[in-house]
């Protein structure tokens, strides 16, 4: 079988480790692989876009399964509206499949490079999380290869326990091998957006609390470089789709290339070279300016249409934004919170980072509810990312910050998700999961894969002995 | 799905660097092992002698207080091994960032009119062939990850073939050679090779040694010398590094003047 030895990445740039990574194109090839792992006694991890910002898809010195060549749409079906994919498929695959013809992925993440098998391993969540819940809801059945070579199919009724279990499994437990989802309908190719401004921590949780039930998406910036009165303060976007008939030209305004984001700024300077610029803005002061900046701008309440495409992958509006972060990359901490403690956890967190001087650079804010899914991040509550760029001089004490950060999110009845934080112990991950949870996961694990063969460094690290 | 001890998880903010050597159980290379991890490497370390190493291992953990050095009880000569174990060691670290090959045999003629083909063999089966049966897989992984640090041990001994130990200094000489070849394959592709000589430094192989032992140096001054160098990513360096003046002189001197020197 072909590998080839080759240092792999994060999404964040801050972590590397080198694997034999095999880019099987079916799933007889990734038994293969499987077989192979188990004669030279390595593990196997898979990983599609390489976009989790931790060590999801990473594996060091075992194999890595590149699943990025299965990247087939095999049936779809524009009257249902259901899509049957490969697992190397993208999101920007998807919505450009079926968006021009009505229809919109209902659950995406901030970037649409993402491939769906990771998106289903992660169990991702959007702006609708509150209303639409993971994308896991909208799974209607799955295939899977075990590490055993047995080829399952899972439904929400069918082999349910695995069902709820290899959605959000981080890959742990087989590799999927088609995926069928519900895509929803749309009228229109645009969103009516609100901006709202925000000036302090417990209005943006009010506004997201109250907004959701009214929207379709609502999402907060959170300037996380301003203390005292102000701070939590920030903007809030709430969109809605728009009703059939409210759009007057829905087939113009789905349009393919009223979709894309632009790829040059005022139709001359590329995009791609954008984040050299953005390199010595990456320090404290410099995000300082920029947060401020974008506060003062935010102040006014407006309303506003705007493209799907744009309204949600924010992360692709700068190519290799990432990169701006310099050589250490970054990482990012999101926590999740029950309403009724978000504001003192956060309030205490946010102080503590300011104090020490180690403030995150971007902050986003959504809204969540609880799912069925056994590795669950959900709450009924709120989640808050923060952006934390790496250093040579900054990691211990970051470490130890972010530590701290893991003790208020506990005592606060808190969970974490497995695609960003990077620094979260097995013991942290055992307190939020339970360990009924957890040991319901790993005889599960035990079940598919009786030899151990599927391992990546997040399960090392999170769920090892 | 390793029977070997728990490594702590490598994250961004806990990053880990990786590294092996081979023939780490005393001298050298145990000073070098103590010293790599104490600078914080989490370390594969390799012998024949396994209570030795075991006992090396156990120190070095306990002074960290975490595991930092993993034992692997191998031949050099046993080559046909090499590949597997070498596959092993990456899984079980998670990586590999710094190869060292440290092992080294000196087994004197007994005089310098005195030929021993048995002693010469297995100084080139183990100085030499063990050497290149380690740096072949270990080059073809650092080429194809763009990464990686190649330090081999060569001897001043490898600069002229002397009259004292022709088999000891041709195995050297040969060593240093595949180094540099190394080093211009794999500079372009990220990768640093780099070729230590070392003078004499007090350790069991001096006692091998015949005649007088001048400028002779502790190995915890070898091994800091080795990891600056490491550090710097260096090409080449003696130590101690007096030896790199005291080798140019001896490079020089014709072999009109050489071949009647008792030296």
């Amino acid at each position: 079988m072909q590998n080839t030895f080759t240092q792999l990445e994060n999404f964040g740039h801050s972590l590397n480790a080198p694997a034999y990574l095999i880019q099987p194109k079916s799933a007889g090839e990734i038994y293969s692989a499987f077989k192979l792992a188990k004669k030279m006694g390595l593990t196997v991890t898979a990983r599609g876009a390489g976009r989790s910002y931790n060590d999801a898809a990473l594996n060091g010195g075992g194999i890595v399964l590149d699943l990025s060549a299965m990247d087939q749409i095999l049936e779809w079906d524009q009257d249902t509206g259901r899509i049957r994919c490969e697992p190397g498929v993208t999101l920007e695959k998807l919505w450009q499949h079926v968006e021009p013809i009505g229809w919109w992925p209902p659950v995406v993440s901030g970037t649409m490079k993402t491939t769906l098998g990771g998106c289903l391993a992660a169990n991702i969540h959007g702006k609708n999380n509150f209303k639409m819940g993971p994308i896991g809801e909208h799974v209607i059945e799955f295939t899977a290869v075990l590490p055993t070579g047995a080829e399952i199919t899972c439904t929400p009724k069918k082999n349910a326990d695995l069902f709820y279990a290899m959605i959000g499994g981080y890959g742990m437990l087989g590799i999927f091998t088609s995926i069928t989802l519900q895509m929803k309908r749309i009228h229109s190719g645009l969103l009516t957006v609100d901006a709202l401004p925000v000036h302090n921590l417990r209005e943006q949780l009010s506004i997201l609390l109250e907004g959701a039930p009214n929207n379709d998406y609502i999402v907060g910036w959170l300037d996380t470089m301003t203390g005292g009165k102000s701070l939590g303060r920030g903007q809030i976007h709430a969109a809605r789709y728009l009703h059939e008939g409210e759009d007057k030209n829905p087939q113009e305004t789905m349009k393919f290339k009223n979709q894309i984001l632009p790829s040059r700024i005022f139709g001359v300077f590329p995009k791609g070279l954008l984040h050299y610029f953005m390199s010595p803005f990456a320090n404290n002061l410099g995000w300082w300016g920029v947060n401020t900046a974008k506060y003062i701008a935010s102040l006014s309440k407006h309303t506003f249409r705007q493209p799907h495409a744009a309204f949600h992958f924010l992360l692709d509006y700068v190519p290799n934004w990432e990169l701006s972060y310099g050589r250490s990359g970054l990482i990012q901490y999101q926590s999740f919170l029950p309403k009724e403690t978000a504001e003192t956890a956060w309030t205490e967190i946010l102080k503590l980072s300011l104090k020490n001087r180690l403030p995150s650079y971007l902050g986003v804010t959504k809204r969540h509810r609880p799912d069925k899914f056994l590795l669950t991040h959900a709450v009924d509550g709120f989640s808050l990312a923060m952006d934390f760029k790496v250093t040579e001089t900054n990691r211990a004490k970051l470490r130890a910050m972010l530590q701290e950060f893991d003790q208020i999110v506990l005592a606060n009845g808190g969970r974490f998700y497995f695609a960003k934080n990077s620094e979260t112990t097995a013991e942290t991950a055992l307190a939020f999961y339970g360990e009924e949870t957890v040991a319901k996961y790993k005889k599960l694990k035990k079940r598919c894969d009786p030899n151990g063969l599927l391992e990546s460094d997040l399960y090392r690290r999170v769920f090892g002995d | 799905m390793s029977d070997s001890p728990k490594i702590a998880p490598a994250t961004p903010l806990n990053p880990r660097r990786c590294g092996m050597i081979v023939g780490a159980s005393e001298g050298i290379g145990a000073a070098l092992a103590r010293k790599m991890a104490k600078e914080g490497y989490t370390l594969a370390l390799l012998s024949r002698q396994k209570d030795k190493l075991n006992a090396l291992c156990a120190e070095i953990n306990s002074a960290a207080n975490e595991t930092r050095a993993l034992p692997y009880e191998h031949d050099v000569s046993n080559y046909d091994e090499v590949p597997d174990l070498l596959r092993k060691i990456v899984a079980d670290l998670g990586g590999l960032d710094t190869f060292v090959f440290m092992a080294g045999v000196n087994y004197p003629p007994g005089g310098v009119d005195k030929y021993n083909f048995e002693n010469d063999r297995k100084m080139v089966e183990i100085n030499l062939i063990g050497g290149m049966a380690w740096l072949t897989p270990v080059a073809e992984m650092f080429q194809n990850a763009k990464a990686g640090q190649i330090v081999g041990i060569g001897s001043v001994a490898g600069d002229r073939g002397r009259i004292g130990n022709p088999g000891y200094n041709t195995s050297k000489a040969g060593l240093a050679t595949y180094l540099e070849a190394l080093r211009n394959r794999l500079t372009r592709r990220g990768v640093n090779v780099l070729t230590v000589k070392p003078g004499f430094v007090k350790t069991e192989m001096l006692k091998a040694a015949q005649g007088g032992t001048p400028f002779a140096i502790e190995p915890e001054k070898a091994a800091d010398d080795i990891y600056n160098a490491m550090r710097k990513r260096r090409q080449l360096i003696y130590t101690a590094s007096l030896w790199r003046w005291i080798m140019l002189i001896i490079q020089h001197i014709p072999s009109v003047v050489f071949r009647r020197m008792s030296f």
